[in-house]
């Protein structure tokens, strides 16, 4: 029998450690739902999700129960919709999304995500009608999630897709300027997006998946500050071999599940995520880790490199522990969602510069920032292409998720509540960016050897 | 199905015998039990089969949870392979 200690120590972690199975995101190809007929496409679109994912919350709750593991969120990701929708005559796709938020509500999950387009090279006819969607698509629905990748390592970054997505970006925060901008929480603007990801708002089922796939996301921050409480004042060889334990224990839960939830819904397993996603919840924060290895406040020097630690040593405990891993896999540093980060922001201790340095050793990028309404389309796609530049030299993911929050400056603060938790607004560089924006083409793929 | 359930909190006479009577009469077999004080508190785990069990775990999970409620502890119940999973590999 497994021991007392052994029993007791998973117990902990999961309830005074805030451990949890982030979510549990069911990933559907609807590249058979393709119509001349936008009605008709959208109608196979409604029933085809329905049917795979009708039992997909129940199963979770099973699962909830049988074990006592907290599943935060039931999420959808769908086939890029810019995909699906291309074979229709229908000048936008507001309809799209909207069919998606009603297949969601009806089968009861949290998130859908799919609104999606790939334009890394270039854009098809059904890409622009997608993008130009996306402000009204988002502040018309609830649960529909959006992302755009702009750039891979492969093909370099489509700077006219950067420029047009800080007008998006822009847009969605002035169409829902009643509640702090918030449609632009749910669209994200990637470099070298991953197919399997199960987070939001970035999740879509890419062109290279199954049918039907159940992906999961892990969580658990508070468990690997508690686990590094233990080492205080040690070499950080052994900060490092703590966390990959911690790590490896996580995984294995989110492995767990990944297998019983494939197993109930008869779909295949897809991959776990090892992300250590933060929540609002106190003691679940990155950012506390981060001081825990003795930085006072998080921002401060030598953040980077202890994120940097954190980020390997998680990859390294979890890959032994699942099967299969995907996703994003690496620590997340949104701001809003993490109280660890939103104190440093408001000591003044973390700035957008060193979040845009954190991001090069971490997943995933800027994510979850508010800066003042009055920023302009223009500098909003430059923070996206220094950061896809990131993503880009580095062969990792980048992804910015920015709230321009209409009416608000530094010094004021933006709450969403939930897990998006709230935002203090960050300040932006005053100076313009707008002619750098303003050329166009692409920026070429960068060179794969003679690396320094 | 094997399944581990945990009581935890402050010592008093009869927990084991309180928590034990409830499940037989769930039809809960017993495989396993040992018994500690962790940190001060009175910590029980017991390995139990379901097979023979009669009422949803749902059920079974919330009388757990009224009778800890009783005692002045916590009783959980989870399936063994969360703890297998986690610690063998």
């Amino acid at each position: 029998m497994i021991n007392t200690y052994e029993i007791m120590e998973t117990i902990r972690m999961l309830e005074e450690e805030k451990l949890d199975i982030r979510t549990v995101t069911m990933g559907i190809s609807l590249s058979d739902c393709a119509d001349s007929d936008g009605a008709k496409a959208r109608e196979k679109i409604y029933n085809k999700i329905v049917k795979y994912a009708g039992d997909l919350v129940k199963t979770a709750e099973e699962i909830e129960l049988k074990y006592d593991i907290p599943i935060i969120n039931k999420r959808i990701s769908v086939t890029p919709i810019s995909l699906v929708a291309a074979a229709s005559n229908d000048q936008d796709y507001i309809e799209f999304a909207k069919t998606l938020d009603r297949a969601a509500k009806e089968v009861g999950v949290d998130f859908i995500g799919g609104f999606s387009a790939l334009v890394h090279k270039g854009m098809t006819e059904a890409d622009k009608k997608l993008i130009s969607s996306i402000p009204e698509a988002l502040a018309q629905t609830e649960r529909v999630c959006s992302s755009v990748n702009i750039g891979t390592t492969r093909a370099g970054l489509n700077m006219d897709a950067v420029a047009q997505m800080g007008e998006v970006v822009k847009k969605c925060a002035e169409l829902t300027a009643d509640n702090g901008g918030v449609a632009a929480s749910k669209l994200v603007v990637f470099a070298n997006a991953p197919e399997d990801n199960p987070f939001m708002a970035g999740a879509f089922h890419g062109v290279g998946e199954g049918e039907c796939m159940i992906n999961v996301g892990i969580s658990g921050p508070g468990a690997v500050k508690a686990a590094l409480t233990k080492v205080k004042g040690e070499p950080f060889d052994l900060v490092a071999e703590t966390i990959k334990k911690t790590a490896f224990k996580i995984t294995r839960m989110g492995q767990l599940v990944a297998k019983e939830a494939s197993e109930m819904l008869g779909v295949t397993a897809g991959i776990v995520d090892l992300s250590l996603a933060p929540t609002p919840a106190v003691g679940d924060s990155v950012a506390r880790i981060l001081e825990e290895m003795g930085i006072e406040v998080a921002g401060s020097h030598g953040t980077t490199a202890a994120l940097a630690l954190l980020n390997d040593a998680v990859k390294k405990g979890g890959v032994m522990a699942s099967s299969h891993v995907g996703g994003l896999s690496g620590a997340f540093i949104p701001v809003s969602e993490d109280a660890g980060m939103i104190e440093a922001v408001e000591k003044g201790s973390l700035s957008l510069e060193k979040l845009e340095a954190m991001t090069a050793v971490c997943s995933v990028g800027l994510d979850m920032i508010a800066v003042p309404g009055k920023t302009t389309a223009e500098t909003i796609s430059a923070i996206i292409a220094d950061e896809a530049a990131i993503g880009m030299v580095n062969h990792k993911t980048t992804a910015v998720r920015v709230i321009p929050v209409p009416g608000k400056d530094v010094g004021e603060e933006v709450v969403y509540g939930g897990l998006f938790g709230r935002a203090p607004i960050m300040k932006v560089s005053e100076y313009s960016s707008t002619d750098f924006i303003a050329r166009g083409g692409r920026i070429p793929a960068p060179l794969q050897s003679l690396k320094n | 199905m094997k399944a581990i359930i945990s009581v935890i909190g402050v010592d008093q006479i009869g927990i084991i015998a309180e928590v034990s009577t409830l499940l037989a009469e769930e039809k809960v077999n017993i495989l396993d039990i040992s018994q500690t004080i962790l940190d001060d508190y009175f910590t029980m785990t017991m390995l139990v089969e379901l097979d023979s069990l009669e009422i949803p775990l749902e059920e079974l999970k919330k009388k757990l949870k009224q009778k800890g409620e009783k005692l002045g502890v916590s009783i959980k119940l989870q399936h063994e392979d969360i703890f297998r999973s986690m610690h063998r590999i």
